[in-house]
């Protein structure tokens, strides 16, 4: 049992029915839902419940915890969990500034109408950003509740010690108050300050992580028994009373002009309720699941093709890349005088790098269910930045944004801005078109197709290196296909808003990326730019953030580079990059530097890494063994990973048969959920460097299921990962460390650390990813391995 | 539409549908049970998985109509409160990310482990190759099969233990 489960299920259902009571009671008309044990509660309560939802008071200590009369504690905080346990991470962490034990507490997380906005997810921002506000927050109680003790126990605050949300007065136990004893069903009324909801704080200070006691602890996660049971209620499964059914009927190709409609083709069909359509955006209502699914396939449509090709096959589309003219530019970095070096150069290397389009491929359609009651909307999704939803949906739809809320609950990630985001607007435009509540899913071949892409990049890298097989210049050009990026939740660039005429006067420009290193390369000239497809509207080739959004492109091609450059030089690839990491003397405020050594370091270690150059002594036989390193940063979180694969020779598979990946994020809340995330997000990684790329002709995307567009399957995993946690500041006991994000970096070297192993096994530079049997086995043959 | 009858987790329950429909949505927007989930409805992704006749099978792509003998979902795995070793081994080991594959990962496993209760590591990943999670809990899946297995054959009768030694 976990310790979530330890607390009796009716006292779950206490607690979140406690806080519905008490905020109405203090004038705040609102539901509080936990997912799980009280998810029944939630879709009973939903359709009764009338707004208006006012946003909480991130001011207010009451909007971020409640003490209960049974001495356990509720926190409320802004954001969801796609799935690396942040919940229960906020709770280790609020539960050593209030001093409660970790199992008296319950974390509520991302529903708009109950929890202040942090947010939700996105950025790996979890532990480094939001989890200070939740532990200020949860300080000031702690110093409230001890007032409360002292006024109550007759002694001065020096006298009390508090343990376990229990005062007592020193040398006098007998004397002894409980949290729930002081404020139990109360509410604080305690004005906290702060410019924004990141800088929210009381009087305390929060206490120094040597005196942290769950933190650094790896209690179960609190939402896994549920999710294995089959008891937790996710956002797919809200039913309420007069719901219905509906399914999009997406344009055939991109541009398409939608030319007619024949509801006749599917006004007959059992269940049949409306067809709806504004502009090119047609959906389909039933009264049955599998009704609006049939209707949707079976309605017939014509559509009119765009005057000119939206895009270029997608066999073709680094050359288009390379010979397109870049909308944006970023500023030029450059350090030293790279032209004079390379001018002096001993040798010069280059190479050029290809990532195709990659997919969120999320394991289930976008999903939501809209109920339009009482002229408000409330949308259950499992979007992950469930208030950027609220807002755009009350800009969609015109309506008052206190009339709108999003109940967050579980649902299948797909790490950044997926496809979640336009069906919540879809749900919630066709509800209130016909005033009914509607639960709408994406199909796994619009889901392929249509949901937002991670962009192509294509990478120019030049180095020289001097006599002595040093780097002395580094000259990197990005270009991504990254023209008109769209955002989370946008209004005017959600799918629905787009094929419904929407155009934004000024597209997004998109970004690209440079190297996430710390190495000292004496001049350097590194710049990104972003290209754009002929079209920019109305396409599944529409870019997202996808998990680490730029940095597993770049760092393809950087760390690729590098190894590239010390075999050039014929140097060891670790003690190469160990060398440029050593030769600068000076590091930043967050000692980047000095822990992308000690990370490089322990990755090595753990290993049992042997100094040589690559590629290694070759192989005889048809299995070809290589390790190949890579190491990268995403902003205070460094990572080093080292790679063995096996690749066939006859076949030209590769198989990771070991991972090992060193990691530093800075204070370590739950290693266990730590270790998970970075196992996980590795084999992302891994399944984008072997398996994934979006591919397409001229007009439409062509892989939309999961034979054609295959991920990382369970004969691909590795025989071992090990993961290694580091903390590689040059003070580690520090009072003040922070904990930095991990929800994403663990990918970013992945790429480049197979393609370094396979170079190491085979001899064979691999630039373009992905490395499917084929590519890799045509490149063993022209090199003759 | 036609009247279906299905025994699922014990209980038997008459539903009046068109027979062509897939078993998924049948078991979700009128059972109310939500273990077997929509992932892909092509059969593919293993999301939808139950058990019937001890096999795993893909509830999205199985007509109503062609259902023979008792359905098993994720939900009827435990027995008296008490969870499968299967289920538990998924708490031990801490498997999912965001879990929503799970059912598939566990339903699938289940229906192996009946048949073959100490797979090697081969057969675990042959026999669990095509059920997929994009979060790539693998690693620890296959864990948890292996805890799962242990804790199933420590908690046979000796006898039974000869037996299958």
């Amino acid at each position: 049992m976990t310790p979530y489960t330890r607390i009796p299920k009716r006292v779950e259902k206490t607690l979140a029915t406690h806080r519905r009571d008490f905020l109405k009671s203090a004038g705040l008309l609102v539901v509080s839902f936990a997912t799980g044990a009280s998810a029944d509660a939630q879709s009973s309560a939903a359709a009764q419940v009338a707004g208006p939802y006012s946003e909480l008071d991130f001011r207010q200590l009451d909007s971020w915890i409640v003490i209960h009369e049974n001495n356990t504690a509720t926190f409320y905080v802004g954001k969801t969990d796609c799935g690396q346990g942040t919940g229960t991470s906020f709770r280790q962490l609020m539960s050593d500034e209030l001093d409660i034990a970790y199992d008296q507490t319950t974390c509520i997380m991302g529903s708009t109408d109950n929890t202040v906005d942090q947010g939700g997810s996105g950025g790996s921002t979890a532990m480094e950003r939001d989890s200070w506000p939740m532990r200020r927050a949860a300080a000031e109680a702690r110093r409230v509740l001890l007032e409360m003790g002292a006024a109550r126990l007759g002694a001065p605050l020096d006298q009390l010690a508090v343990s376990n949300a229990v005062i007592t007065v020193k040398g006098d136990p007998s004397k002894r108050a409980t949290y729930g004893e002081l404020i139990g069903g109360k509410k604080f009324n305690v004005k906290l300050t702060g410019a924004n909801i990141n800088a929210v704080t009381g009087v305390a200070k929060v206490k120094p992580v040597q005196e942290l006691r769950a933190t650094g602890q790896s209690p179960a996660r609190y939402d896994i028994p549920a999710k294995v049971d089959g008891s937790l209620k996710w956002a797919v499964d809200v039913k309420l009373p007069g719901m219905v059914h509906a399914r999009n009927v997406k344009p055939p190709f991109a541009c398409a002009r939608l030319t007619g409609i024949d509801e006749s083709s599917v006004r007959n069909l059992p269940g049949f309720i409306k067809v709806l359509s504004k502009g090119n955006y047609v959906a389909v209502v039933c009264e049955r699941e599998e009704q609006a699914i049939r209707a949707a396939r079976q309605l017939k449509t014509t559509w009119e093709k765009p005057a000119t090709a939206p895009f270029p096959a997608s066999e073709n589309l680094f050359q288009y890349m390379r010979t397109a003219t870049a909308t944006s530019s970023s500023r030029p970095i450059v350090e030293g005088n790279p032209e004079s070096a390379f001018a002096d150069a001993a040798k010069i290397v280059e190479a050029e790098y290809e990532v195709p389009f990659q997919g969120h491929a999320a394991i289930a359609g976008a999903h939501a269910m809209a109920d339009p009651s009482n002229d408000q909307m409330t949308i259950y999704s499992n979007d992950m930045k469930s208030y950027g939803m609220r807002n755009g949906v009350a800009a969609f739809l015109g309506m008052p944004r206190d009339k709108v809320r999003v109940v967050w609950m579980e649902g299948p990630q797909g790490y950044g801005r997926t496809a979640a985001d336009d069906a919540g607007c879809e749900a919630a435009w066709i509800a209130s078109e016909i005033g009914r509540p509607v639960r709408i899913q994406w199909m796994r071949d619009e889901e392929s197709a249509w949901d937002t892409k991670g962009p192509a990049f294509l990478v120019k890298v030049r180095g020289a290196l001097d006599t002595e097989g040093r780097l002395v210049a580094y000259d990197y050009k990005a270009r991504s296909c990254d023209y008109n990026h769209v955002g989370y939740n946008e209004p005017d660039t959600v799918l629905i808003a787009q094929l419904m005429g929407s155009r934004r006067a000024k597209p997004a420009a998109g970004g690209s990326a440079t190297p996430s290193e710390m190495y000292a390369i004496p001049n350097r000239h590194m710049v990104g730019e972003v290209v754009s497809l002929p079209a920019v509207w109305e396409t599944p080739l529409r870019t997202g953030n996808l998990r680490d959004p730029n940095g597993p492109q770049s760092t393809f091609a950087s760390e690729s580079f590098i190894d590239e450059l010390a075999a050039a030089v014929r140097a060891d690839p670790l003690s190469f990059r160990m060398k440029m990491l050593t030769a600068a003397t000076t590091d930043d405020t967050g000692f980047r530097r000095a822990r992308s050594i000690a990370v490089l370091r322990s990755a090595a270690e753990a290993y049992g890494w042997e100094q040589r150059p690559s590629p290694g002594p070759p192989s005889k036989g048809n299995i070809l063994t290589g390790r190949g390193v890579a190491y990268a940063f995403r902003g205070q979180t460094i990572v080093a990973q080292i790679a063995k694969v096996e690749v066939n020779r006859q076949t030209g598979h590769v198989w990771a048969k070991r991972l090992v990946c060193a990691h530093d994020c800075g204070l370590v809340v739950n290693p266990q959920s730590l270790r998970h995330t970075v196992e996980c997000a590795m084999l992302h990684g891994l399944s984008r460097a072997i398996h994934e790329e979006v591919r397409f002709d001229t007009e439409k995307i062509t892989n939309v299921d999961w034979l054609s567009y295959p991920t990382l399957r369970h004969a691909d995993v590795p025989e071992r990962i090990d993961v290694v946690l580091v903390n590689g500041d040059p003070n580690p006991n520090r009072p003040d460390l922070p904990p930095y994000g991990a929800g994403e970096a663990a990918l970013k070297p992945m790429l480049a650390a197979i393609a370094n192993a396979i170079h190491d096994a085979t001899g064979v530079r691999i630039r373009r990813v992905p490395f499917r049997d084929d590519r890799v086995l045509a490149a063993l043959k022209a090199a003759r391995v | 539409m036609s009247r279906i009858i299905f025994k699922v987790n014990g209980s038997t329950h008459t539903v009046d549908v068109e027979p062509t429909t897939p078993l998924l949505y049948i078991l979700r927007n009128d059972l109310g049970l939500q273990g077997p989930r929509f992932g892909c409805g092509l059969g593919q992704c293993g999301a939808c998985t139950v058990i019937i006749n001890g096999a795993a099978v893909r509830s999205c792509v199985l007509p109503a109509s062609s259902v023979r003998g008792e359905i098993t979902t994720l939900e009827g795995l435990s027995s008296n409160g008490k969870l499968h070793p299967l289920q538990q081994a998924w708490i031990d080991e801490q498997v999912p990310q965001c879990g929503f594959c799970q059912n598939g990962q566990i339903m699938t496993a289940k229906a192996m482990l009946d048949k073959n209760p100490h797979p090697t590591d081969a057969q675990i990943r042959e026999t669990m190759n095509t059920t997929l999670c994009r979060c790539m809990s693998y690693y620890r899946v296959q864990t948890a099969i292996k805890r799962a297995a242990k804790a199933i054959a420590a908690a046979q009768p000796s006898s039974a233990k000869e037996v299958l030694a």
